[in-house]
């Protein structure tokens, strides 16, 4: 990883525009928003050719802030968005921010649907466990128990296991981090935008000032404590014992293949399409 | 005796089934219609309402389809599903209707002219996203071929029901520009102009077909692609530090940039500032609203498109859209036989509501009829209008079975008129 | 023909008979002797059985209202069909039913034409799947609507390249059945 100073954040942001921010000091989004950027800035990729899409939640406020082409849509659609602007420009890399419920509640039919394409987009999904920008609603990954303004005696409904269920739909990179792990975090963002196909990276996210004081996990330090002490590498799962991994976040990429990419079997078939209409002349 | 006509009946000019033959041996594609039609000749053909929206659509410059299988609009997605890749566009189907109408917005966005078809339904289910092009003024097309509902309805019978959710369907509050045809021709036609005037405009135009139009054959003959006229968006050539995604200073048809091409703009769905920025102020807010009103009101002539038929010397008139005007025609026909005199005026644009033409013809004449497939939408229009006439000048035929109003129920309600 | 009004056809039966495609061929010739035409039709949601007709209206002027409610010419390819529609048959009308489906007459018209075509398609043709055609053949010939050339160009042009044959054949057959009907 090249080393990128802290100033490169500062020239990808768009400072006269709509500062300060909407994020509650000690939310996750502002370092996810950094690692982003790092990720950008160390590929040198043009930003002309970079565009942020994202749906509605608190990690969705994300685009305004950074100076990209970029889209705050509808909640639930951000990659639905995301699939006209790919296919119809397949060279731009097309990142997409959402959260757990943008993502997988109203918005899970076309996360497995543009995972089961392998649609080439980064989907970067915020999980904080709960629905903060209307003030606490549990979300699909709510953990079993835990307390939600509409869960006030504890959610009763198993979580999703946003990865699994990626993996399942047919995402060829499918990553785990935490907003702790900063530059794992990094690394996997850039490791999603140069893989040809559909990413998703989960990144745990802290959310203290809703989720947190619900559920009285302390203030943004302990959560990101917490981040770091309950979480475990993929690469160490085998060597440990089950009850040393049981409860504990599993980080790493949990999934990386080279399958066909949808836009560019589209290309394909226009191209197969177009050669045999000519042959026909 | 028509059996003692057969003998007279023309012998073959010329065997045009050779020549036919071969073309179509030649083609391996998978549908039938695509094999007749892709080599689309500009000569009189017969053809159904979806096929000449998909060409309408393909002569007007689109090049993006995202759509969800739905009766009766299907056909027009898959006719594109095979002639778009021929042209270079794109054709993906979604996993619904709401994925279609996002996908379709974010093609524009990235340059696309773009266009998705469905019916009642799937329409109900993008009226979120349309509000959303609408805000961003983003210019797609939604073909909506109308069927009998509510819900699921009767799938394959024809309704006028989608009047006012056409026009108020999606939250809030927006201008709206939808168009009406009344034949395969004008299916073509007003494919044509709504792709034009999403583009002019930047805005969700809307095509609402009815269900025996997108399904009837006709024998029709397209212009020549030298006489369609195609309008695109406006591309600005400020340099991108001085662009601005709504330019207030440019009538209301601003122009607008694509991602890629060096502005990074920002689009939201949140009330927005010049820029596209995020706004609480009441200032900003009610710019933006007044705005996306005014390059309607403002440009009206332009948008309102109306068919006065034989209205010169009419006593009765009927006001009907689509379908119903073609029953009002044969209406007018029988009744003008009898020496009856009854014109039609007929909406090509049914909003704007054409408020000027129908306030003429409330002057004109002594009564209007207005029959509909629904439970009574247009006439609330015609009576918003009617300030010096009694109620009983304006006159409702509704009808909601799946049946056509036929020219003889328009016929009998003229003649309890006079 | 020179036609002095609009001529309403009426083609009408189940699901799978292939009506509609039935409609279309015909549309479709009237359109190569150049007259205008309107095609529509109705059917349920069954691609096999179920109701379905086909209407076709030809003229040398506009055609308004699309759909044919007082019928020139009524094909029934099914009893549910026959009945159902009869009474809108005009009192000139030609009736032509399949004997196959069609037992009960609930009145008598004058121009009637009776065959069973679907028994003669499998027998003759092979299959039933060409009943549509060649019952649609047999109308032309009795109606003289439109040329018998145009028609088998209609039909080139309609249906799948490998079926031309079975078409052009089962056309021929209703012509022949048309020729030598009440012989």
């Amino acid at each position: 990883m090249a080393n990128i100073p802290q100033k490169i954040v500062h020239q990808y942001l768009r400072h006269d525009k709509k500062f300060p921010h909407v994020w509650c000091a000690g939310c996750s989004n502002g370092i996810i928003l950094g690692a982003i950027i790092r990720a950008i800035a160390s590929m040198e990729l043009n930003r002309d050719d970079i565009v942020m899409v994202s749906g509605i939640g608190c990690s969705s406020r994300m685009p305004v802030y950074i100076d990209l082409n970029t889209m705050h849509t509808l909640h639930g659609r951000a990659i639905a968005f995301a699939t006209g602007i790919k296919m119809h420009k397949p060279n731009m890399k097309v990142i997409v921010v959402t959260g757990d419920g943008d993502c997988t509640a109203i918005g899970g039919n076309h996360l497995i649907h543009a995972a089961r394409r392998n649609l080439d987009l980064s989907v970067i999904l915020v999980n904080n466990n709960i629905y903060g920008m209307t003030g606490g609603q549990c979300s699909p990954t709510t953990p079993h128990g835990a307390i939600a303004t509409t869960a006030p005696y504890g959610s009763i409904e198993p979580d999703f296991d946003i990865c699994k269920l990626a993996i399942g739909a047919g995402a060829s990179f499918v990553a785990r981090t935490t907003a702790f792990h900063v530059t794992e975090m990094q690394n996997y963002i850039q490791a999603s935008m140069e893989h040809p196909g559909f990413s998703l990276i989960e990144v745990i996210s802290a959310c203290p000032v809703i989720y947190g004081r619900l559920n009285k996990k302390g203030g943004a330090p302990q959560m990101m404590k917490e981040f770091r002490d309950n979480s475990i590498p993929q690469t160490a799962v085998d060597k440990l014992p089950p009850e040393q991994v049981e409860g504990k976040i599993i980080r790493g990429i949990l999934r990386r293949e080279i399958q066909p990419e949808y836009s560019a079997a589209y290309a394909d078939l226009i191209k197969g399409v177009q050669e045999s209409a000519g042959g026909e002349q | 005796m028509l059996k003692k006509t057969t003998s007279n009946s023309t012998k073959a000019k010329t065997p045009k089934a050779e020549t036919l033959k071969k073309k179509s041996s030649a083609k391996k594609a998978a549908s039938k219609i695509v094999e007749l039609e892709s080599n689309l000749e500009r000569k009189t053909i017969i053809m159904q309402g979806n096929e000449a929206v998909a060409y309408g659509a393909l002569d007007a410059g689109v090049n993006f389809f995202a759509g969800y299988p739905i009766t009766p609009s299907t056909e027009v997605a898959e006719i594109l599903s095979a002639e778009l890749p021929k042209r270079g566009g794109v054709f993906i189907q979604m996993e619904d209707e709401i994925a279609s109408i996002c996908a379709i917005v974010g093609a524009s966005l990235a340059g696309a002219k773009s266009l998705t078809a469905t019916s009642g339904p799937g329409f109900s289910l993008m009226q979120e996203g349309i509000g959303f092009a609408k805000i961003t003024e983003t210019p797609c097309v939604v073909v909506n071929v109308q069927r009998m509902g509510p819900s699921t309805g009767m799938p394959t019978s024809p309704a006028q029901g989608d009047i006012m959710q056409s026009r108020w369907g999606s939250h809030g509050d927006s201008p709206a520009i939808v168009l009406y045809p009344d034949s395969v021709k004008e299916s073509y036609e007003l494919t044509i102009r709504a792709v034009n005037l999403a583009e002019k405009y930047r805005t969700c135009v809307i095509l609402l077909m009815d269900e025996v139009i997108g399904h009837m054959r006709e024998s029709v003959r397209l212009p020549d692609m030298a006489n369609v006229r195609v309008i695109n968006r406006i591309k600005p050539t400020v340099p991108p530090h001085w662009y601005k995604h709504y330019d207030e200073n440019q009538k209301y048809l601003s122009p607008l940039a694509s991602f890629g091409e060096g502005y990074r703009f920002h689009v939201t769905g949140l009330t927005h500032d010049a820029h596209g920025f995020p706004t609480n102020k009441a200032g900003e807010a009610g710019e933006m609203m007044d705005r996306l009103r005014k390059k309607i009101t403002y440009n009206i002539r332009d948008l309102v498109q109306i068919e006065s038929h034989q209205m010169d010397d009419a006593k009765i008139a009927i006001f009907a859209a689509g379908i119903t005007a073609r029953s009002a025609k044969a209406a007018i026909a029988m009744a003008r036989h009898e020496g009856i005199k009854v014109g039609l005026l007929r909406p090509l644009t049914i909003w704007p509501f054409p408020d000027d033409a129908v306030r003429k013809m409330l002057r004109d004449v002594d009564t209007v009829i207005v029959p509909e497939l629904n439970q009574g939408q247009l006439i609330h229009e015609i009576r918003r209008l009617t300030k010096d006439k009694s109620e009983s000048d304006v006159l409702s035929i509704r009808k909601v079975n799946g049946d056509l109003i036929t020219p003889n129920e328009i016929l009998r309600k003229i003649k309890e008129v006079i | 023909m020179k036609m002095e009004k609009s001529y309403e056809i009426r083609l009408s039966g189940s699901g799978g008979q292939g009506l509609i495609l039935g409609g279309i061929i015909l549309a479709r010739a009237a359109v190569l002797d150049n007259h205008k035409v309107t095609q529509t039709q109705s059917y349920g949601p069954e691609s096999r059985g179920g109701y379905s007709r086909a209407d076709v209206i030809i003229s040398d002027r506009d055609i308004f209202f699309p759909e044919a409610t007082n019928f020139n010419c009524l094909l029934a390819l099914t009893q549910e069909a026959c009945d159902k529609y009869l009474f809108d048959l005009r009192d000139t009308g030609i009736l032509i039913i399949d004997t196959t489906f069609v037992k009960n007459l609930a009145l008598a018209a004058d121009n009637t034409y009776e065959l069973p075509f679907t028994e003669i398609a499998q027998s003759e043709l092979g299959s039933a799947i060409s009943t549509n055609v060649l019952s649609v053949a047999f109308l032309t010939k009795i109606t003289g609507i439109v040329s018998d050339a145009s028609l088998a160009a209609s039909i080139a042009l309609s249906v799948k390249p490998s079926f031309v044959d079975l078409n052009i054949k089962a056309m021929k057959l209703g012509f022949k059945l048309a020729e030598n009907y009440g012989r």
